[in-house]
C-alpha cells in the first residue's frame, strides 16, 4: 500500500482540542477590550461603586504620594486620590469622546452621501469642499475652531468632531461609489427597480454597514484628540478630572511625581486600544459575512 | 520559471521596442495633461483653504475692531470711536467683505499673511523666525521613522506566524500611541532617568533626538502596517524565487529586492507624513519646551490671535498639498503602469 492510497483513519479525524489549543484560540485581545469597556461603562454610570474616596477630597498630609495599597495610582499635589480622579474623569472623557465621534461620523455621513449621490453640481461642490477640509490636519482644524469659539467642553466636542470628519467623509463616499458600481446594483437596474428602491435596499445598507466599525474606531481616536487639546490647555480646564486635563495638571510635577502623568496617559492609551480592537473585530466580522 | 514572469509590469506595458516607440509621444502628451489637471486641482484646494482661513477670521464673535483691541489689552472694555477708527483703518475693516476677501487673497499670493493682532508684526515675520526649527524637527522625525520602519519590517516580516503576528501587533500599538504620552515617557526614561538627552530641547543637536523620536515612533508604526503587507506579498513573488535559485542569501533578497517593492506605499504616504509631523509638532514642542510654529500656534489660539492661527494653519495646508502634489507628479512621470486620464 502506498502512502497516497492510505485513507484517513476515521479515529484520527475528530481530534479533541487540548486545553492549551482551546485557550490559544480565545481572542484574548478582544476579551480584554470588552472587559475594559464594561469597566469603563460602570465608571461612567456609577463611579462611586468603584471608588472609596471622593475625587475632590483634599488631604495635604498625603500630597504627592507614590502608588501604594491605600492609593493604587498615587496622590496629586493636594493629596487627592488619583485612582478616584481617573474613575470620575471617565464620564467627562467618554462623553466628550462619544460626542465628538457622533459629530464626526454624522457630519461625514451627510457630506459623504451628498458627495457620492447628490445631483451633479451639489455633489461636485461638496466633494471639493471635503477635499479642501482634508488639506488641514485634524488637530490644526480643531485648533482653528477653538481659536474662534474659545476653549470649553462643547467647543472641544465640535472641534474634534469637525476636525476628524473630512477623512471619514472621504471613506464613506468611496464606500457608496463602490456599492453603486457593483454587480448587484447593475442587476437591480436591469430588473427595472426604481432609483429610490435601489438606493434604499441595495446601496445604503451595503455601503453603510462598515460604519459601525468606523464609529468604534473613531471613539478611540476622538478621546485621544480631545485629550490632546486638554493637554495643551485648550479644552476642559481643571478641577474637572477629564484625563487630558489630569495630564496637563500633572506636567508641572513631572520631575517628582511621574505617576500623575504616566497613569492617566496609560488609561487613555488603553481606551484607544480597546476601541481599536473592538472596531477591527467588528470590521473583520462584517467582511467575513460579506464573503460567505 | 521564465525570466519574463519576474516582472509583469514590463510585459504588460512594453509589448516590444517598436510598439513602445509608437506609444511614447502619445504618453508624453497624456502625462502633460494629467500633470496640468493635478496642478489645477491642487490650486483649487489651496484657494479653498485660503477662503476657509479668511472666513474663520470673520467668524470671531462681536465687532472685530473692538475684539482686536481687547485681545491686545488682554481684557474687555469699552473703546472710543477714535481707537476703533484707527484699527478699522489699519485692517481695512470698513471695506465691504468681498473687497477684504480679494485683498486677503492678493496678499497671500504676494506672501503677505496679514498682521498679528497681538504682536503688531506681520504674520510672516512671526512664523518665519520659528519655521526653521519646526521643519528641522519634522524632517528629522520622518528620517527616524523611515529608519525604524525599515529595520523593524525587514527583521520581522515574513518570518513565521509568531514573529509576524508580534511585529504587526507592535505596528498597531505604536501607531496608536498619543504623542503627548509617548513624549513624556521618553522624557522620563531618557531625560530624567538615564540623563542621555537634555530635558529642555533647545537648539542643540542632542536636544532634537527625543522630540523627533516622539513623532517618529507612531509614524513608523503607521507606515510599517502597509509596508509589511507589501513586504510579505513581495516575498512570494516569482522574482524572489528566481533570486533564491541564483543562490542569493536571505538578507540580500530582503534588502535588495523585496524592500524596494515594499516601501512604495510608504513613499506614497510622504505628503501625509509631512502634514502629520508638522501638526504633531504642536504637542511635541509643548512637551519639550522647544521653540517652533507649534508653540506659536498654541499661544495664538489662547490669545485668539486669528491672523497668526490662520497663517500657520494655511501654511501647513499648503505644505501638505504641495508635498502630495509632488509625490503624485513623480509617480505619474516615473511609473508607466499608472492609468492616465
Amino acid at each position: 500500500m502506498t502512502a497516497l492510497g492510505t485513507p484517513p483513519s476515521p479515529a484520527a479525524a475528530p481530534v479533541r482540542p487540548t486545553l492549551a489549543t482551546r485557550l490559544g484560540r480565545v481572542p484574548w485581545g478582544l476579551v480584554l477590550a470588552v472587559a475594559f469597556a464594561v469597566l469603563l461603562l460602570v465608571a461612567v454610570i456609577a463611579p462611586q461603586a468603584l471608588t472609596t474616596h471622593l475625587p475632590t477630597a483634599i488631604d495635604y498630609q498625603a500630597a504627592l504620594q507614590q502608588p501604594s495599597l491605600a492609593h493604587p495610582f498615587g496622590t496629586d499635589e493636594s493629596g487627592r486620590d488619583l485612582y478616584t480622579r481617573v474613575i470620575w474623569g471617565a464620564r467627562d472623557s467618554l462623553t466628550i469622546g462619544l460626542g465628538a465621534a457622533a459629530v464626526s461620523v454624522g457630519l461625514a455621513l451627510v457630506l459623504g452621501t451628498l458627495a457620492a449621490l447628490g445631483v451633479k453640481p451639489v455633489a461636485v461642490v461638496i466633494d471639493r469642499f471635503v477635499e479642501i477640509l482634508f488639506a488641514f490636519p485634524a488637530l490644526l482644524l480643531a485648533l482653528l475652531l477653538i481659536a474662534i469659539a474659545g476653549p470649553s467642553a462643547a467647543t472641544q466636542v465640535f472641534a474634534v468632531g469637525i476636525g476628524t470628519a473630512p477623512g471619514y467623509a472621504r471613506m464613506i463616499r468611496g464606500q457608496i461609489l463602490g456599492a453603486r458600481n457593483s454587480g448587484y446594483v447593475e442587476a437591480a437596474t436591469a430588473l427595472g427597480h426604481s432609483r429610490w428602491r435601489i438606493l434604499r435596499a441595495h446601496i445604503l445598507p451595503n455601503a453603510l454597514r462598515p460604519l459601525v466599525a468606523v464609529f468604534a474606531l473613531s471613539i478611540g481616536q476622538s478621546i485621544v484628540w480631545a485629550s490632546s487639546l486638554s493637554f495643551l490647555g485648550l479644552g476642559v480646564a481643571p478641577p474637572a478630572s477629564e484625563w487630558g486635563a489630569l495630564l496637563d495638571a500633572g506636567r508641572q510635577y513631572l520631575t517628582t511625581a511621574w505617576w500623575l502623568v504616566v497613569i492617566p496617559g496609560l488609561v487613555i492609551v488603553a481606551v484607544a486600544l480597546a476601541a481599536t480592537t473592538i472596531g477591527r473585530h467588528i470590521q473583520a466580522r462584517l467582511e467575513k459575512g460579506e464573503r460567505s | 520559471m521564465t525570466p519574463t514572469s519576474s516582472s509583469e509590469l514590463t510585459a504588460a506595458t512594453a509589448p516590444g521596442p517598436i510598439a513602445q516607440n509608437a506609444i511614447r509621444p502619445r504618453r508624453g502628451r497624456a502625462v502633460a495633461i494629467t500633470l496640468l489637471r493635478k496642478i489645477g486641482a491642487a490650486l483649487v484646494v489651496l484657494w479653498g483653504a485660503a477662503t476657509v482661513a479668511f472666513f474663520a477670521q470673520l467668524a470671531l464673535p462681536g465687532d472685530r475692531a473692538t475684539t482686536i483691541l481687547n485681545i491686545r489689552a488682554g481684557q474687555a472694555q469699552a473703546r472710543t470711536p477714535e481707537e476703533l477708527a484707527q484699527i478699522n483703518q489699519q485692517y481695512g475693516l470698513t471695506k465691504p467683505v468681498i473687497v477684504q476677501y480679494l485683498d486677503y487673497l492678493r496678499g497671500l499670493v504676494s506672501g503677505d499673511f496679514g498682521t498679528s493682532y497681538q504682536q503688531y508684526r506681520p504674520v510672516t515675520a512671526v512664523i518665519g523666525e520659528q519655521l526653521g526649527s519646526t521643519l528641522t524637527l519634522s524632517l528629522t522625525a520622518i528620517a527616524f521613522a523611515w529608519l525604524i520602519m525599515v529595520v523593524w519590517v525587514t527583521l520581522t516580516a515574513g518570518r513565521g506566524p509568531r514573529l509576524a503576528a508580534f511585529g504587526s501587533t507592535v505596528d498597531v500599538v505604536t501607531a496608536g500611541l498619543p504623542a503627548y504620552w509617548l513624549g513624556i515617557i521618553l522624557l522620563l526614561v531618557f531625560g530624567l532617568g538615564l540623563h542621555w538627552f537634555p530635558i529642555i530641547s533647545g537648539s542643540s543637536p542632542a536636544g532634537i533626538v527625543l522630540p523627533a523620536l516622539t513623532l517618529a515612533i507612531p509614524l513608523a508604526g503607521f507606515m510599517a502596517q502597509s509596508v509589511r503587507t507589501e513586504f510579505e506579498r513581495s516575498l512570494d513573488q516569482p522574482f524572489v524565487l528566481s533570486a533564491r535559485m541564483r543562490g542569493m542569501g536571505e538578507w540580500g533578497i530582503r534588502l535588495r529586492h523585496v524592500l524596494r517593492h515594499a516601501v512604495i506605499p510608504a513613499v506614497t504616504l510622504s505628503g501625509w507624513a509631512l502634514g502629520a509631523t508638522l501638526s504633531g509638532a504642536v504637542i511635541v514642542e509643548s512637551i519639550f519646551s522647544r521653540p517652533g510654529i507649534g508653540s506659536v500656534l498654541v499661544s495664538a489660539v489662547n490669545a485668539q490671535d486669528l491672523p497668526v492661527v490662520t497663517g500657520i494653519v494655511t501654511l501647513v495646508a499648503v505644505v501638505y498639498v504641495a508635498a502630495n502634489l509632488i509625490v503624485d507628479v513623480v509617480y505619474t512621470v516615473i511609473d508607466p503602469r499608472l492609468e492616465l486620464t
